[in-house]
């Protein structure tokens, strides 16, 4: 089932969380919805849930207008952050719930309830543990019975509203894993919204960066990570340096210094050059940025080094091999080997 | 804060003496206090009650049950039972729609709606009947029209009902709200989202979720009202055998010196209240977390 959302907006009393967002996601897609705080990532999924209605806009289930219907007749399977698991049902009462609340005329006989949810509960691996009450189970645990109350319903589409943001780093990482496969198998088409870009890049089809009530970029890991489209983007995903730099010439310049850097396509003017203190060359000779060490740190195999750039306020990092000889004062020249130059204002 | 330094020395081990923690107070002003606490309690909790007793069977047990088997005490304690039979059902719904708005929606008029729920523990009883004698009475405007269907409610059952209903009101909502506040939305969401229809989610996931905090809440509505005096009182009228409750017995009793009966009688509302309490300290036990106000009352 595809999900279109046609420029939604959402306000909670006049203030915007929501800016006519459209977004579509394709038939057992796996998409992150992933931003700060505040970014409307979770109103959009609350929206695409019927869990709040739209102030504007409508939202497509394949070619169904979605808009105006309830969050029971839209049929999804939402988990939430905090598990939401009905504490006075055992684990198996909990994941047959959606199934015992149908009306009479569509609910599955007694007997084939409990087969499926029992289905259901080896599917999340967790068999054996049906009479358990939620108190009784592990986060992760609690986690895996409310995906299989949510899969009980046999969902259009599954949305998972920062479904491992409340389990510690161990179990996050397994779980992750263990939805990827769950997704490949089961084949329903997920939307998770997620503050985590690490979980973003590895677990999602696709990533929707949003920002303030809007959407910033949509694309692969790859295409997100290696070809921000905006600042925003940019620093929020990866690690990141940033300067200000002037463009002349279709050349950059800093401190009235070319810096080796050619910008055949910027505008003239003040712009800001971003880079990933990885994606780094030291260079001997030749136009470069070139800055005082100010403080140096091992991260892992390589040594991650803060400069001081002539003048600017603005510091920056870059990686050297754990190995350089460089000390505090010491003197760097270094060109970055991919940046980006975002127009100043 | 200013703490006493203490310096830890490897030679010098400072074992606790008198008190053990710096925030314990001295063995001696502990003592104390607990006592005056303990001699308060038995002076103005504890002596009353047993005195109730004493007095109740002062003539001796033949006496005691002869109150019993008065017909008019017998009417006032059918007619409390009957006025608690309506009006804590009634408070259970009003609570608990009361304290749903409150808890889950938010909406134009919530603080001032909160600060309604209180009103009746903040107003004198008496004010609350009065309210209705002038509502209902027989110089209201709405007399007329009452007289015209031949209802009563003023120096009646109905009006003591609604003043019973009014003066307890506070208990279940005060109690659910805070709970439910606490407990949030997502249960509902996440059952609401499985399919559930809005009543299938109240009985199946908000009430089991609320149960023991209803029960308690239900319990203290219910002591108070088989034992409202003030808002009763105004409204009832005393006429003994149609309008008296067991308190307002107690008391007409107790005025025309008829001492033993009317301890009998109080007796039999403070074992009401005996029960009550335990009640409540075994669900405090039991469910204390599921509880939220059990620092409150």
């Amino acid at each position: 089932m595809d999900i279109r959302v046609d420029t939604v907006r959402k306000e909670f009393s006049h203030y915007p969380a929501l800016n006519d967002v459209s977004l579509e996601v394709k038939s057992s897609e796996l998409i992150a919805l992933l931003g700060p705080s505040g970014s409307g990532k979770t109103t959009l999924l609350r929206l695409i849930a019927g869990l709040e209605m739209p102030t504007a806009g409508r939202i497509f289930f394949g070619d169904e207008d979605a808009s105006s219907k309830t969050v029971q007749e839209r049929n999804v399977g939402f988990v939430f952050q905090a598990y939401a698991l009905f504490r006075n049902m055992t684990v198996l009462d909990n994941i047959s719930f959606g199934l015992k609340v149908r009306p009479r005329a569509t609910r599955p006989p007694k007997a084939e309830i409990r087969r499926r949810a029992m289905e259901l509960l080896e599917l999340v691996q967790l068999g054996g543990l049906e009479k358990r009450f939620p108190q009784q189970l592990s986060g992760g645990q609690r986690q895996r019975v409310a995906l299989a109350r949510a899969l009980a319903i046999e969902p259009r589409v599954l949305l998972l509203d920062e479904p491992f943001g409340a389990l510690d780093a161990q179990v996050r990482k397994e779980l992750r894993k263990w939805l990827r496969e769950i997704h490949d198998r089961t084949g329903h088409t997920t939307v998770f919204v997620t503050h985590d870009q690490e979980e973003a890049l590895e677990l999602a089809d696709r990533l929707v960066v949003m920002s303030q009530g809007k959407i910033e970029q949509v694309g692969t890991p790859d295409d997100v990570y290696d070809r921000p489209n905006s600042p925003f983007v940019f620093s929020f995903i990866g690690e990141s340096s940033s300067i200000p730099v002037s463009v002349e010439n279709h050349e950059l310049w800093v401190g009235g210094r070319a810096i080796g850097l050619p910008a055949p396509n910027d505008a003239a003017g003040a712009a800001k050059l971003f880079f990933r203190p990885h994606d780094v060359e030291l260079v001997d000779d030749g136009a470069a940025l070139a800055g005082v060490v100010v403080a140096s740190r091992r991260v892992g195999g390589t040594r991650r080094v803060e400069l001081e750039i002539g003048g600017l306020p603005e510091r920056v990092e870059i990686d050297l091999p754990f190995d350089h000889p460089a000390g505090e004062k010491s003197r760097i020249a270094f060109r970055p080997k991919r940046w980006r130059v975002f127009p100043q204002g | 804060m200013f703490e006493p330094e203490v310096v830890y020395d490897s030679r010098r081990v400072i074992l606790p003496t008198d008190h053990t923690r710096p925030t314990t107070e001295r063995v001696w002003v502990r003592r104390l206090l607990i006592g005056i606490a303990v001699a308060f309690m038995a002076f103005v909790l504890v002596l009353p009650l047993v005195l109730v007793f004493t007095e109740a069977f002062r003539k001796g047990a033949d006496t005691y049950f002869a109150a019993f088997a008065d017909r008019q005490s017998q009417q006032a304690i059918i007619l409390t039972l009957l006025v608690a039979v309506i009006a804590v059902p009634l408070n259970l719904v009003f609570g608990v729609a009361a304290a749903w708005c409150v808890a889950k929606y938010e909406f134009w008029g919530k603080s001032f709606l909160t600060t309604l729920i209180d009103l009746p523990f903040s107003v004198s009883p008496v004010v609350s009947g009065m309210v209705y004698v002038l509502l209902f009475g027989a110089q209201s405007m709405l007399h007329p029209l009452l007289k015209a269907y031949n209802i009563e409610i003023i120096f009646a059952v109905p009006g003591i009902v609604l003043a019973t209903v009014f003066v307890t009101f506070p208990f279940i909502a005060r109690e659910l709200i805070p709970l439910m506040q606490d407990q949030g939305n997502t249960d509902e969401e996440a059952a609401l989202s499985l399919g559930a229809t809005g009543w299938q989610t109240f009985t199946r996931v908000t009430l089991p979720n609320i149960k023991w905090g209803l029960l308690y809440g239900v319990l203290l509505c219910n002591a108070r009202a088989m034992g409202e005096f003030g808002a009763v009182s105004v409204v009832s009228g005393h006429i003994r055998g149609k309008t008296t409750t067991m308190p307002l017995d107690i008391e007409i009793l107790y005025n025309e010196y008829n001492f033993t009966a009317a301890f009998a009688i109080a007796s039999l509302l403070a074992m009401l209240a005996l029960v009550t309490l335990v009640f409540k300290t075994i669900l405090e036990y039991r469910f204390g977390d599921e509880l939220a106000g059990t620092r409150r009352h």
